[in-house]
């Protein structure tokens, strides 16, 4: 596949989405689960929602 | 008004957010696959179908992802202008916890835009920035955005957040009239809108296309993700509260070793 003259500069900004969005769904996935531990911990300790509100 | 009653409750039926987990939890994973899928398809029709612009070559490749990035990066503001309304006249439960997910996921694509905006720039126009009214107005969209999360993250108090950062994202809104009608408006380097124009080729127009609407069904994914781990993050922040609160009317008054362990589980609350 020729990308011409300027397959820098389509590579660099295909290379760019991919980083940039690879860096943003890795981090809401590690968020996740953060907060999954921490309540789990919580319940752990018999801390538990009394309303299923929030 | 039964119509206005039944869209109501179907407002205020999502507005549980116990609701909006199971919900989102059933819909997450199909959004997720479908936007792999349909993402990965455009490419393949970007690299392998689509033809080189006449004039572009094949630098016109980088518009496939440049064109959903300004987009959506626009889309999003306009979703937290809508949340952030939300907010301060319904009270909508899940509103400010829209507007606060949405704000780093459109900083994310208005960053895209600006970034391979100017990687597109270099060989077609010879630079990678220039003070044009399109490029200079999604700029300061991107600093809005960073400003909407600055002043959420400098105040303690949630509500008062949520407030004083809907009320912002509200006055911002003008911005986004101004970077669609920027190229009309202005004598700008910049070109008129590409989107649904007939004057695009089909062949071009339609990898486009799709490659907005994997984009878009993508960002939805992780908007609704990102609302599900703020409803979590709340859940554990009032729990913790909860805890200090139990531990405080528990135990005996002047005990150090247990008010000891009570600041330290009150400033883990305040996290």
């Amino acid at each position: 596949m020729d990308l011409g003259p300027h397959a820098l500069f389509i590579v660099a900004s295909y290379a760019g989405m991919v980083v940039v969005l690879a860096g943003l769904i890795g981090w809401l996935i590690a968020d996740g689960r953060r907060q999954q531990r921490a309540l789990a911990d919580l319940e752990a300790r018999g801390i538990t929602r009394r309303s299923r509100a929030l | 008004m039964p119509t206005m009653q039944t869209s109501q409750s179907i407002t205020q039926k999502l507005a549980n957010p116990t609701r909006f987990m199971d919900l989102s939890g059933r819909l997450l994973p199909w959004i997720t696959v479908a936007s792999a899928g349909i993402i990965a398809y455009a490419m393949y029709l970007v690299f392998f179908v689509a033809p080189p612009d006449y004039q572009q070559g094949q630098t016109v490749k980088i518009m496939y992802i440049h064109v959903p990035s300004a987009w959506l990066g626009m889309m999003a503001y306009a979703l937290i202008a809508i949340s952030s309304f939300g907010l301060l006249v319904f009270r909508h439960p899940l509103a400010d916890v829209s507007a606060k997910a949405a704000a780093p996921i459109g900083a994310a694509f208005t960053l895209l835009a600006l970034l391979t905006g100017s990687l597109w720039g270099k060989p077609m126009w010879g630079t990678y920035w220039v003070w044009d009214a399109r490029l200079t107005s999604v700029l300061l969209l991107f600093f809005l955005y960073l400003g909407l999360m600055a002043l959420r993250s400098s105040i303690e108090d949630e509500a008062l957040a949520a407030k004083l950062t809907a009320v912002l994202a509200l006055v911002g809104v003008i911005l986004l009239p101004i970077i669609k009608f920027s190229v009309d408006w202005w004598n700008t380097l910049h070109q008129p809108s590409t989107g649904l124009t007939t004057t695009v080729h089909a062949s071009i127009r339609v990898p486009l296309l799709i490659s907005a609407f994997g984009f878009s069904l993508l960002f939805f994914a992780m908007h609704m993700k990102a609302m599900r781990n703020e409803i979590l993050r709340r859940r554990v922040k009032a729990l913790r509260m909860a805890e200090v609160e139990r531990a405080q009317s528990n135990s005996p008054p002047g005990n150090p070793s247990v008010s000891g362990d009570i600041r330290a589980r009150a400033a883990q609350a305040g996290e």
